[in-house]
Parts: structure tokens; sequence; C-alpha cells
């Protein structure tokens, strides 16, 4: 019985992820090593692939920031009520019962061109929705949750009193931070990043939504490839999820490591 | 440092955990914060550090009033129960904490470090981390942590809780004599009656958020100033039909008196061994205990049951013995008032003139 559950787990596992990564390999291969480079070294492609780099890295900084510091608030601060605490604790959770196209049309909703915030934004130039900065506020709305989750269980479990320690010996909070907290707490947050990272680079419906997939304008790599299915470009779209692809795996076994490493400390 | 608190108050949400404590503390003193769990002793301690904020009262230290300084600003040191150490820090850089906070130079640190490792005798662990150490160095390296940046009020929480009883014995002298040799004003919580007894200068009995009584062991022993410090400090039997007990006929006339009477204020002996025999009573022996350097005995005296211990020299009674019994004194309480009385028959009723 065992066994045929083991056995099955596999044929799940082949079925699901190595078949389509096999067929993404071969797929862009088809026309051989032109083929690829020319879907790769598409004007398009490469943009969509810097757009993506840059709301990866942008994404990343701001919820390590965010993350970071909302979890340092919920499980710390004391002018904070219990009542207020519990509220942003399961506000945090949105994301993750929200569906990411429901959070880009929500961004597009309230900022978009004909909103009255939108329309301010815009008038003194900066333009939010069908934009870079829509897309990553859409992008830091889907992923916000990951930072957070990772840290705030870390801080509830090592609790206040080595910070209150370094209190008493007059070290005020930044040097605490840096010196008693983020020790304990640095493996929570590079796991963080990691999903972070891999979360912003695979970002699709959020995204879709609220940059109006322009090509060569605001178009990221997931929506290329989309675009390019759509087109019936297979080769080209098999190119750019390929170097996806292989960012995930990377990613994975950076995950595994990173998750050693908490738990270790 | 001299340190005064006026009417301390601490509620959390509508739990009122500290009320209208006022204490004064001389400078050099070593006090005991003695009291049963829950009954608000860290969170007293808490406030002094600065932790936790007083819902009303003053804190003064040395004449200034310090409710509004944060914990850096305090001069004080705090050693948490579960000592709270550096996790990913070596004992040197726990001890150095503080006085890399200073911005002392690299020298002077060594220095300073090196002195107090020597002083709580860990030379030879600086290197080791938190849990590469014993529960007794621990303690140490808090205790040196906490003394470093030269603090003038030193607060120990429960400093010996998680060490066993051997040890801990060791540790509390060593801790007495190195507060005494540093000569800092000290305030420690314990739970244990004997560390406060042996160790404290004075000690505050702590229930329910109040200070009960504050002064010396042996005035606290001796004349405890309300009901809950009598039972709680030593051990003791109540008793309520006062008037079972001979020589107490006068407290035995006030309604609702009750006694508490302590094992050292019986004497027990065989029939005849008691001198003063028209104030003894007769008692039935019905268990003995061997306590290490004594025995331990229940009494029952018709319906009340009283506690006392009897020497190894002399001979072991057995459960089921007729003995006498004589109380020599016992304290006295009903809801208006407390008071000693020792037993009037033992000025002998018909003295014999020559
Ligand atoms: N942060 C808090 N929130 C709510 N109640 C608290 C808080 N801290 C303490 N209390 C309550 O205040 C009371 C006093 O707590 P405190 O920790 O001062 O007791 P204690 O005398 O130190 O007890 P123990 O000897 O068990 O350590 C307790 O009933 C406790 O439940
Ligand atoms: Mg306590």
């Amino acid at each position: 019985m065992r066994k045929l559950w083991i056995t099955l787990t596999y044929v799940v596992f082949i079925l699901l992820l190595i078949i389509p990564l096999v067929e993404i390999v071969r797929g862009s291969w088809s026309e051989g090593w032109s083929g690829f480079t020319e879907g790769l070294l598409r004007q398009q492609s490469l943009h969509a692939l810097k757009m993506t780099a840059l709301i990866v890295v942008i994404v990343t900084v701001l919820n390590t920031l965010f993350g970071v510091m909302l979890a340092l608030y919920l499980v710390r601060a004391k002018w904070i009520g219990p009542r207020i605490k519990r509220l942003l604790n399961s506000l945090v959770d949105l994301p993750f019962a929200v569906s990411p196209v429901i959070g880009g049309l929500m961004i597009v909703l309230i900022l978009g061109p004909s909103t009255v915030i939108g329309t301010f934004f815009e008038a003194s130039g900066f333009k939010i929705v069908y934009a870079l900065p829509g897309m990553v506020l859409a992008t830091l709305f889907v992923t916000f949750p990951l930072m957070v989750r990772e840290v705030l269980p870390v801080l509830q479990e090592i609790g206040a009193q080595q910070e209150e320690a370094a209190s008493t010996l007059g070290a005020y909070s930044w040097y605490t931070f840096w010196q008693v907290t983020w020790p304990s707490i640095r493996w929570g947050v590079i796991y963080g990043v990691v999903l972070t990272v891999a979360r912003s680079l695979g970002e699709f419906g959020a995204v879709l939504v609220v940059s109006g997939n322009i090509m060569n304008k605001t178009q990221t790599a997931t929506t290329l490839v989309y675009q390019d299915v759509e087109n019936f470009n297979v080769v080209a779209a098999n190119g750019v999820a390929l170097v996806l692809a292989a960012f995930s795996v990377g990613l994975l076994l950076l995950m595994e490591w990173a998750k050693k490493r908490k738990e270790v400390h | 440092m001299h340190i005064e608190v006026r009417n301390l108050n601490k509620s959390f949400g509508d739990f009122h955990a500290v009320q209208d404590v006022s204490f004064d503390i001389k400078k050099g003193q070593l006090i005991g914060l003695l009291g049963p769990s829950g009954g608000g002793k860290t969170s007293i301690l808490r406030m002094l550090a600065g932790l936790e904020s007083p819902s009303s009262g003053d804190i003064v230290f040395h004449g200034k009033r310090v409710n509004d300084l944060p914990p850096q600003e305090r001069g004080i040191g705090f050693v948490f129960q579960n000592y709270a150490l550096f996790k990913h820090m070596t004992v040197y850089d726990n001890i150095a904490f503080g006085l890399k906070v200073k911005k002392q130079t690299k020298e002077q640190i060594r220095e300073r470090v090196m002195t107090l490792v020597e002083l709580t005798g860990l030379k030879g662990f600086e290197h080791r981390y938190a849990h590469q150490l014993s529960g007794g160095q621990r303690q140490r390296v808090a205790f040196a942590r906490a003394l470093a940046p030269e603090p003038q009020l030193l607060l120990l929480d429960e400093p010996f809780a998680a060490i066993d009883a051997k040890i801990r014995t060791e540790l509390r002298t060593w801790l007495k004599e190195m507060i005494e040799r540093v000569g800092i004003t000290s305030i420690f919580v314990t739970h244990d009656q004997d560390e406060a007894i042996e160790v404290a200068d004075e000690i505050m009995i702590i229930s329910k958020g109040r200070l009960e009584q504050k002064g010396s062991p042996w005035a606290i022993y001796k004349d405890p100033q309300t009901p809950f410090v009598a039972s709680f400090i030593g051990e003791s039997t109540i008793v309520e039909d006062v008037g079972a007990l001979k020589g107490f006929d006068s407290a035995a006339g006030k309604p609702g008196t009750k006694a508490l009477i302590r094992p050292e204020y019986i004497e027990i002996g065989k029939p005849g061994e008691i001198r003063l025999a028209s104030a003894a009573l007769e008692a039935n022996v019905k268990h003995i205990h061997f306590r290490g350097s004594e025995w331990l005995v229940e009494l029952e005296v018709g319906s009340v049951k009283l506690v006392t211990y009897r020497s190894l020299e002399k001979d072991v009674l057995q459960p089921g013995d007729r003995v006498h019994v004589l109380v020599h004194r016992a304290y006295l309480f009903n809801d208006q008032e407390s008071w000693i009385q020792e037993n009037s028959l033992k000025e002998d009723p018909m003295p014999i003139h020559i």
C-alpha cells in the first residue's frame, strides 16, 4: 500500500513537473541554438526580462524592509493595542486569500487614470497604472505576506528578553536591532527573500491587469510568454520560459539551503 | 543608589497587578522580594528598570524622578530569570556588550571584561557560547554582563531559579559576597524564603500586588504584621479553636480569633519531661517524619493538629505514643487585629515563695 502511494507520488511529480520542463527544453531547442537565441534576443524579450529583473529587485528590497518592520511592530510594539495587532495580523494574509487578478484590479480601481488619486499623480507627471510603479505595487501586494510570515514567528520565538537586556545595558533600538535581533532573524529573512524573488519572478495575474501588457513598455517575462503562446510563437515562448525555469530551479536549491540554515539557528 | 518608590500602581488591562506599593531602599543594601507566584514581584522589578511603565506613582533614584527615563539611562543592571544571554555572542562579547555601547576603547573593554571574568570564576570560558555553558555558569555570565557598565542598582529576577539546590546555596553565598565587595544597591526576587532570609539585609513580602511588610528577616519572623506574613514565613499550622490550647483563654474570649503556631513554639516530651506540667496538654503522636537533622512530629490534641520538631538526641517517638505538649506562644489574629501572645500559664500559677 505504501509502495503504491510512493509510486503514485512519483508519477504525479513526473507528470506535473518533469514532463513540462522537458517539453520546454525541447520546444526552445526545436529550431536549434539559433532559434533559441533568436527568441531570446528579440527586443521585446530583452525588455521583458529587464522589466522582470527590475520588478524583482525593487519588490524584494521594499518587501524586505516593510515586511521586517511590520513583523517587528506586530510582535514588539507596545503602543499598538492587541485588537489592532490582531486586525493587522489577519490583513497581512489578505493577499493569500484574494486572487492576484483581483489584487491587480483593486489597484486599477483605486489608482487608475480615471480615479481621483490616479489623475492627481498623472498631473504631477507620475504614472502608476500601466507603468512600472503599478506593476511594482501589484507584485508587492502579492508577495507581502511572505516576509512577514517568515520573520514574525521567529521574533515570537526568541522573545523580547534579549532585547530588553540590551536596553538595560544602554543600547538603543537601532544598535539592539543589528547586534541582537538581526542575527536571530537573519536566516528567516534570507528565506523570505528567496520566496519573494521566486514569487515576483513568476507573478502573472496581478501584473497583467495592472500593466496592460504593452510590448516593450510594461511587458514582463511572464506576460511575454503568455503573448507568445497566444501568437503561436511556441519556440520563443519556450525560450523565455526556460530562462524563468532555470532561475526557479536555482532558487529552489537556494531555498533548501536557507531552510537548513534557518533550522540550525 | 538611594531608591524611593511612592504609591506605585500597575494595571494590565483591568487587572491590577501592583497596588499602592511604597518603599525606601538605602544605598548599598541587598533587598529580597519574596512572595507567592503572580504576586507582582517581576512587575515591580520591571518598572524599576524602566521596562514597564507604571500606571501611577513615582520612582525616585537619588532624589530624581525617573518615571520618564528609558531603561538605557537609568544606570541599572538587570539579571533575568532565564538569563537572556545574547545567544549568538561568546561569553566575552556578552560581558563586553554594555561597554561597547558606551564606546569605550578596546583596551578598556578588555581590561574590564577580564576583571569580571576573573571575579566570576569564568576564566577559560571567554570564547564559549551560552549553549555551551552550565546553568550556574550562565548565571555568572548574566551577572558579569549586568555589572560590566558599573550600574548603580542591580535587579535580579529569581537569579537562582534554574539551578539545582546544591549549587544554589554556593552561588547565593558567592553573590552576596560579590555584591558586598562591589557595594552596589541590589534587589533580588525569589520564591525561596530560606534564600531571602540567608542573603538579604531586608525582605519585602509581596502578595496580590501589595507590599505586606518590609523589614529585616529577623523582624519579619519575630513580628509579622499581617496574618499572611505570619503564615508565609517559616512553617506554621493554623488552629481555629483557640480554646483547645491551654494558656490562651483570654484570646479564646474574642470571637473569630485564630492562632498560628510554628513548630518551634511547641515543646513536647514524654509524660514528666516537661517542667511546667500544669501548662501542658495531652497529645497523641500521629506521624513522624525523618527530616535529615531532626524528626518532624505530627500531633493530635483532641481535634486540633499541631506540628513540631524533635531532636534526634532524644528518645524516638512512635505513632500512637501519648506525649505532653507545651505551646510557648502563638501568633493570634482576628479580623481586626493580630498579636503575639505568650502562654499565660508559663508564669507558674502558684509561685512558691521561700
Ligand atoms: N504583560 C502582562 N499582561 C497581563 N498580565 C500580566 C502581564 N505581566 C504580568 N501580568 C500579571 O500580573 C501579575 C503579576 O505578575 P508578575 O510577573 O509580576 O508576578 P511575580 O510575582 O513575578 O510571579 P512569579 O513569582 O510567578 O514570577 C500576574 O497575575 C500576571 O498574570
Ligand atoms: Mg516573576
